[in-house]
């Protein structure tokens, strides 16, 4: 471990979104200077993202009911920034971890920046099945058309189908129109009899299920429940139509020029993989998570927080946050916050956020059954055929799978496939679980960068 | 050419904070408009359906994630380093390319 220096411990937090934010003050509060790295250009993370310097649309039409939270989080961050009691590194990258050590990519080259602790706040992404047709031009996650409304102020498409599940299904739907945009269908893969089952969970936070409901509600005849998504026809120009069948097995084709998909969210966790953290099957969100006690310790001085170590939300990541950063004082042995109410509260936010799980499930059957000709990752084109030709080879473990078909080789590095191709090599291996499939494991760097970066990193600089 | 004359080809559709300073940029030696805090993914596609060919499929590409996770959007540019087009701010005067440079395999 890296040695402290002449002004005390230094404690690194990756990611400035609710999390990594709330982590910085208490860190502050317990008297340190935190160092702050994220990828933005300005601190708020996704949910809470900021459009650039010049753009006038107030925080309630950007964020809604939560423009209160908001605010108070970007300010928050600002002031401290302002005030030089935390270091923000703003549009960087932690491409690596080692000894200690982050290696940061930004737009002037890579660095090496030691620690003394670590808080990893990295957020999620949408959690995406493939479909026939999702490599062509015009099909997005749902977060990306989140990202173009909030930040760009723009549609990603004329008419737009959205489909998958989960609450941001809902939302942003509600917030296309409410922009202008045109929707043309909302297809849920969950079944009204599937959602019930959530319903004992979605009560721990009445006022947010009541509020979805709402909102779901206002969609009227645009949305449909219990959809299979088929299909999406394109021509060279991209999506001209979704096909799908309704909760009845009908088949309904809806033209359109854009796909926005997801399912929920997945848990972004590489860096917590190259930091040595303990990694479990989790049977609910059907993916391998990092282990870390109820405040987020995970050994090895890393500490986790927010969407990254489980998905419970914008509130939820403020609270743990909070709690990792008070860990990490109490083990630095410097004086920290009580934290009882917060973990009660953080208890309230998991039965949420378990109910919207059972809710809003991935339709694993869905990526088992895929068409062979379906693309899966979309990096290098690999199809669902080649990937269980493939498995035939490799004994059905997912890395093996990896090295010889290249499913998770991309440059995203099997983010945005690899769930969906360990529950098709499990099913062609004929594993019970995605779980006996194996984990893929991380590997540095976690985002592209120039080879000047890594042979700086060859020749020790930093 | 202007901003609304490029948007009937684009796949981008601005719905709000339109009257921001206007830029230039140049897509395939074209000058195009754009707008002032305007990512270089925003830029293109409202004056193009998509940011460059798939290296190994038929399909072009327009992006995925928009939050720098998927490397979907990396774009040419006639001169320098491609550039990852969803986290870039345009600057005026760029000069990017649909497909990959000349002398490039």
């Amino acid at each position: 471990m890296a040695v402290s220096d002449a002004t005390g411990p230094r404690v690194v937090v990756v990611g400035a979104g609710p999390a990594g934010i709330r982590a910085a003050e208490a860190l502050v509060a317990g008297g340190l200077t935190p160092i702050v790295i994220d990828e933005g250009e300005r601190a708020g993370g996704q949910i809470y993202r900021r459009p650039p310097q010049g753009f006038t649309r107030p925080p309630e039409v950007l964020y809604g009911s939560e423009a209160g939270k908001a605010v108070a989080l970007h300010r928050t961050f600002d002031s401290l920034a302002a005030a030089g009691r935390l270091v923000h590194h703003s549009r960087s990258s932690v491409i690596a971890i080692a000894d200690g050590r982050l290696q940061v990519l930004d737009g002037t080259g890579s660095r090496w920046i030691s620690y003394d602790r670590l808080i990893l706040a990295t957020g999620a992404m949408d959690r995406v099945l493939p479909v026939p047709g999702w490599e062509t031009a015009g099909v997005y996650g749902l977060g990306a058309m989140q990202i173009a409304l909030k930040a760009q102020g723009a549609a990603l498409g004329r008419r737009i189908v959205l489909a998958g599940t989960g609450p941001l299904l809902t939302l942003l739907a509600v917030q296309l129109l409410k922009a202008g945009a045109q929707v043309a269908a909302v297809l849920d893969t969950s079944s009204m009899r599937q959602q019930l089952r959530g319903f004992s969970g979605l009560a721990a936070r009445p006022l947010f299920a009541l509020r979805g409901l709402m909102m779901r509600r206002s969609l009227g005849r645009l949305y449909h429940a219990g959809v299979r998504l088929d299909r999406i026809e394109a021509d060279e120009r991209g999506p001209v139509a979704a096909l799908w069948r309704d909760g009845a097995g009908r088949e309904q084709r809806t033209p359109c020029d854009a796909v926005g998909l997801g399912w929920h969210l997945r848990a972004e966790t590489r860096l917590a993989d190259l930091a040595g953290c303990d990694f479990a099957y989790d049977e609910t969100w059907r993916q391998w998570l990092p282990q870390a006690d109820a405040m987020g310790r995970a050994g090895r001085g890393v500490y986790l927080a927010g969407d990254g170590l489980r998905i419970l939300g914008a509130d939820g990541a403020e609270v743990a946050g909070r709690l990792a950063a008070v860990a990490c004082l109490q083990d630095l042995g410097l004086p920290a916050a009580g934290v009882s109410s917060e973990k009660r509260r953080l208890a309230r936010f998991s039965r949420f956020a378990h109910g919207v799980a059972q809710a809003f499930p991935w339709p694993s059957h869905a990526a088992t059954g895929l068409p062979d000709e379906t693309v899966v990752c979309r990096c290098e084109g690999v199809t669902a055929g080649e990937l269980r030709k493939t498995a035939d080879f490799g004994g059905g473990e997912v890395n093996r799978v990896k090295s010889l078909g290249r499913v998770g080789m991309g440059r995203c590095q099997g983010r945005y496939c690899e769930l969906a191709a360990s529950e098709i090599v499990a099913g062609s291996a004929g594993h019970a679980c995605a779980a006996a499939a194996g984990r893929l494991r991380g590997q540095a760097p976690v985002r592209p960068a120039p080879i000047s970066a890594l042979l700086q990193d060859s020749a020790g600089n930093g | 050419m202007s901003v609304a004359a490029g948007e009937a080809a684009g796949r981008l559709v601005r719905l709000a904070e339109t009257d921001r300073p206007p830029l230039r940029f140049f897509l395939d030696g074209v000058q195009r408009g754009a707008l002032t805090g305007d990512t270089v993914l925003s830029a293109v596609l409202s004056v193009a359906p998509a940011l460059r060919r798939s290296e190994f499929g038929p399909e072009a590409r327009a992006g995925f994630c928009l939050m720098g996770a998927c490397q979907d959007c990396w774009i040419w540019q006639e001169d320098g380093p491609r550039l990852r087009a969803c986290s870039t701010p345009l600057i005026e005067g760029m000069r990017l390319l649909s497909d990959a440079p000349g002398e490039w395999p």
